[in-house]
């Protein structure tokens, strides 16, 4: 506490990138949901381009907004303390996210313990399947729902087992990569860093094969009912974030080759790391309850 | 309760910010470009105020229409989007914003922090505020109208029934969304990583606990209603089934998501007024806040319980005997720890020297008022009974009670407690005994017949009504046009005082105020602590 009591307080300065930040979600909300409305409506209008200009500002704001955080911190501005507000607001950032999936999860079980055995008579329903659906069975995956849409379940074994196996080697590569960063030893770093991000793009290449598959043979589609629902929600989402955690990867990458980045302070290495651990025990959650179980 | 010891003296020689100690810049940019705390705390206060009227106004439509039975104003389904957007309105621009500002304005000053931990996120996560309520705004006045399923989207309501603009709804809310949990992170960080030396989690203002607990469960449940609008958006357009029991989905489903949200979302809105309450009371009393521990702890049991007690929402879905009784006794365990809460309020109070200036009025009344929201509220948790009155005018009396009487007249107690350590300005006390005088005798007008035409079955959010209820209605509107105008005195004190009118105040502002806020100058400076002072 003696070095904290002495140490200055960092407040930034006024920025531009907040209010650019606002705008661009501004435009991002209204163009999504007037090109939603339009797509539903057949109908064919200009609000996707009010949709790409929100996403075009939304970019030039983070580059900018990083770029500046970048050049401060690489100016030495900042303090020991503002560090640990950063990770702390990661740390809550990412629990922010586990209770956005914790949602979809709940959705999933939901359904499989209470609303598809309801349906088929459990509990105090015997009348609700009598009158609705006599004839629909409960069991999971649900491949026959009670308005008659017919799928296939996807298996377990196979695509979906070597994407995880991929997922849980890109953690340990990327852990070596962050030793790497604390001993400051820079072949190591690129070296792993270089292979955790080839692992991550290889498991979206085949996270794509097998939607295609998915849709292509399985006739399993989002609109395939309750489990076709959680299925490409729940993986979609997860691929959203194996994307984002890629993209902050590779911006790291980029950093490490420009010589960024002390055993001491790797902030930005760090919370990219947390991110990438966090989407891979999602995965781990997302392979036990949707493909095994 | 803790003194100041200023440790800058020599270490201004390091400054290399020196611009920074010269005050506020000047015109628009001030605003849209800052990352002061206390500007943020300002945009919030008064995007509150603004949105408050405006929900307000969408209120006066609801009443006016029931001030007569039968069709009078508007067609029903304009009253449905008043009825929504009031809610939605109140609920996310209204109570939210305006703890959120009280807390930048208030907590790095009462931990002797220089500013929040992310000031620049800070102002991101107030800037995308106005844009979101702008949005939902403006789709009141799309083809086929705007949200008009109630503040609660319930499906099928919001997916089958729903109008075009749902997508803009559903946008407009990850954005409120979004804001709310950078928000939340800034609080929690600020809050955990800001203190300065010798402010240890025990020795922390209770307004200060109340809010660490707010964005912890802020933080927990918004996620939980991101996904929730998500589902209500694929399955109004992209043709997934969550909520459609033809594709082994549940429309109660929706109603378990969105109350795992919405029930923290309902504590997210009184702990922060609990936290304002144990600063007002004490200064008033001119004693020590009676059980400081037992407050922490019972805020926090609020807290964890608030994530067990959802479907007492939901008694009547059918949901299993078993779990009906679960969340009975869960919910009547909450009465235990709000029971500690109003009880050292009192015992506070009791033998103190009381004075009974505008703050304490306010105060006074919340847990007078808020005392009877929460005993309606035992009476809903009772399963049995709930079936009767539930969806009636009962409730919407009993959350009247807790939102208004609670939460806003707590904001409006706070406002007037630290105004004047804001302005430097004392406010314009008579109008605020004309504020608070026709607030109090208004809004019991207002919310208290509600009770009786609730119990007698008269169904909330429908345009029309029997006629045995029609007495009660026109006094029901006549309260609520009355504690709508009363408003707008508070509108015309608060200008008046943003433009620093009124008698100068000491920095202690409050005989018998306490807290590293009343120490340091009235009006407070733009940046408060260079280096940490030093708590004992």
């Amino acid at each position: 506490m003696e070095q904290t009591q002495y140490e200055k307080y960092y407040v930034p300065e006024q920025s531009w990138w907040p209010i650019v930040g606002a705008v661009a979600l501004f435009l991002i909300a209204v163009g999504a949901g007037l090109t939603v409305i339009e797509i539903s409506n057949d109908e064919s209008g200009f609000s996707k381009y009010i949709l790409f200009g929100g996403l075009a500002i939304l970019l030039v704001m983070i580059i900018g907004w990083f770029r500046d955080q970048i050049n401060e911190s690489m100016s030495g501005l900042y303090s020991a303390q503002l560090g640990r507000s950063y990770r702390q607001g990661m740390a809550w950032f990412i629990f922010s996210e586990v209770m956005f999936f914790a949602g979809f999860f709940g959705a999933l079980f939901y359904a499989r313990v209470i609303s598809i055995p309801w349906l088929g008579g459990a509990s105090n329903n015997a009348m609700t399947n009598e009158v609705l659906w006599p004839t629909f069975e409960a069991v999971w995956p649900l491949l026959s729902t009670p308005g008659g849409t017919e799928t296939q379940a996807m298996g377990w074994f196979g695509l979906p087992l070597i994407n995880t196996l991929i997922l849980v080697v890109s953690s340990v590569t990327l852990h070596f990569a962050h030793v790497g960063v604390e001993q400051n030893k820079r072949q190591q770093i690129v070296v792993w860093l270089a292979i955790t991000i080839g692992l991550g793009l290889i498991f979206l290449a085949l996270q794509g094969y097998e939607y295609y598959y998915a849709y292509d043979t399985l006739g399993l589609t989002l609109q395939s009912g309750v489990y076709g629902n959680t299925f490409f929600l729940l993986t979609g989402f997860h691929g959203l974030h194996v994307t984002l955690g890629a993209i902050i990867l590779i911006v790291l990458f980029g950093r490490i080759l420009k010589g960024h980045f002390t055993p001491d302070e790797h902030f930005a290495f760090q919370a990219g790391s947390w991110y990438w651990h966090f989407v891979d025990v999602v995965w781990l959650m997302l392979f036990f309850f949707v493909y095994i179980l | 309760m803790s003194t100041i010891t200023d440790t800058a003296g020599n270490t201004n020689e390091h400054d290399h910010h020196d611009d920074h100690h010269h005050g506020a810049p000047k015109g628009i940019m001030r605003w849209l470009l800052t990352t002061n705390h206390k500007d943020i705390g300002t945009l919030y206060l008064w995007f509150a105020f603004i949105m408050f009227l405006v929900g307000g106004a969408m209120a006066m439509v609801i009443r006016a229409e029931l001030f007569q039975p039968g069709l009078q104003i508007v067609d029903p389904n304009f009253f449905n989007q008043m009825t929504t957007v009031h809610g939605l309105i109140m609920v996310f621009g209204a109570v939210m914003p305006a703890f959120t500002g009280l807390a930048n304005w208030l907590v790095p000053m009462m931990i002797g922090a220089p500013d929040m931990a992310l000031p620049r996120m800070n102002n991101w996560s107030f800037w995308i505020l106005p844009f979101a309520f702008l949005i939902l705004l403006a789709s009141l006045f799309m083809e086929g109208g705007g949200p008009s399923f109630g503040w609660t989207f319930y499906a099928p309501l919001s997916t089958t029934y729903s109008s075009d603009s749902t997508a803009l709804f559903v946008f407009s809310v990850h954005i409120m969304g979004i804001s709310s949990i950078m928000g939340a992170i800034n609080v929690i960080v600020t809050i955990i990583n800001m203190r300065a030396p010798g402010m240890t989690l025990m020795k922390m203002p209770m307004f200060v606990w109340t809010w660490l607990i707010t964005a912890f469960l802020l933080i927990a449940v918004m996620p939980v209603l991101a996904a929730a609008v998500t589902m209500v958006l694929t399955d109004k357009y992209f043709g997934t089934d969550f909520f459609n029991a033809a594709g082994g989905g549940d429309p109660v489903m929706f109603q378990h998501i969105f109350w795992f949200f919405g029930h923290p979302e309902v504590y997210i809105m009184i702990l922060p007024a609990f936290g304002i309450i144990s600063h007002i009371i004490p200064t008033f009393s001119r004693k020590k806040l009676f059980g400081y521990a037992s407050m922490v702890y019972a805020t926090a049991s609020i807290a964890l319980l608030s994530f067990v007690v959802w479907a007492h929402h939901m008694f009547t879905t059918g949901m299993p005997v078993g779990a009906e009784l679960f969340f009975m006794v869960a919910t009547m365990l909450i009465s235990v720890p709000t029971g500690v809460k109003v009880f050292n309020w009192v015992a506070t109070m009791w033998q103190g020297s009381m004075t009974f200036e505008i703050p304490m009025l306010f105060a006074i009344s919340f847990i007078v008022l808020f005392t009877i929201g929460g005993l309606s509220g035992l009476m809903l948790a009772i399963t049995p009974v709930d079936f009767q009155y539930h969806d009636t005018y009962f409730v919407v009396a009993h959350f009247h009670y807790v939102l208004v009487t609670g939460a806003v007249f707590s904001i409006m107690a706070a406002v007037y407690y630290w105004l004047p350590k804001w302005t430097g300005k004392m406010f314009d006390i008579r109008l605020a005994k004309w504020h608070f005088w026709c607030s109090l005798v208004s809004v019991n007008v207002l919310f208290f017949p509600m009770h009786f035409v609730g119990l007698a079955g008269m169904p909330r959010r429908i345009p029309d009504y029997a006629l045995q209820f029609a007495d009660f209605n026109q006094w029901i509107s006549i309260g609520g046009f009355a504690f709508g105008l009363s408003q707008l005195i508070f509108l015309a004190l608060v200008i008046k005082a943003c433009r620093k009118q009124g008698e100068p105040v000491t920095d202690q502002v409050w005989d018998g105020a306490e807290g590293l806020e009343w120490e340091i100058p009235s009006p407070a400076p733009y940046h408060t602590f260079d280096t940490p002072p030093v708590v004992r």
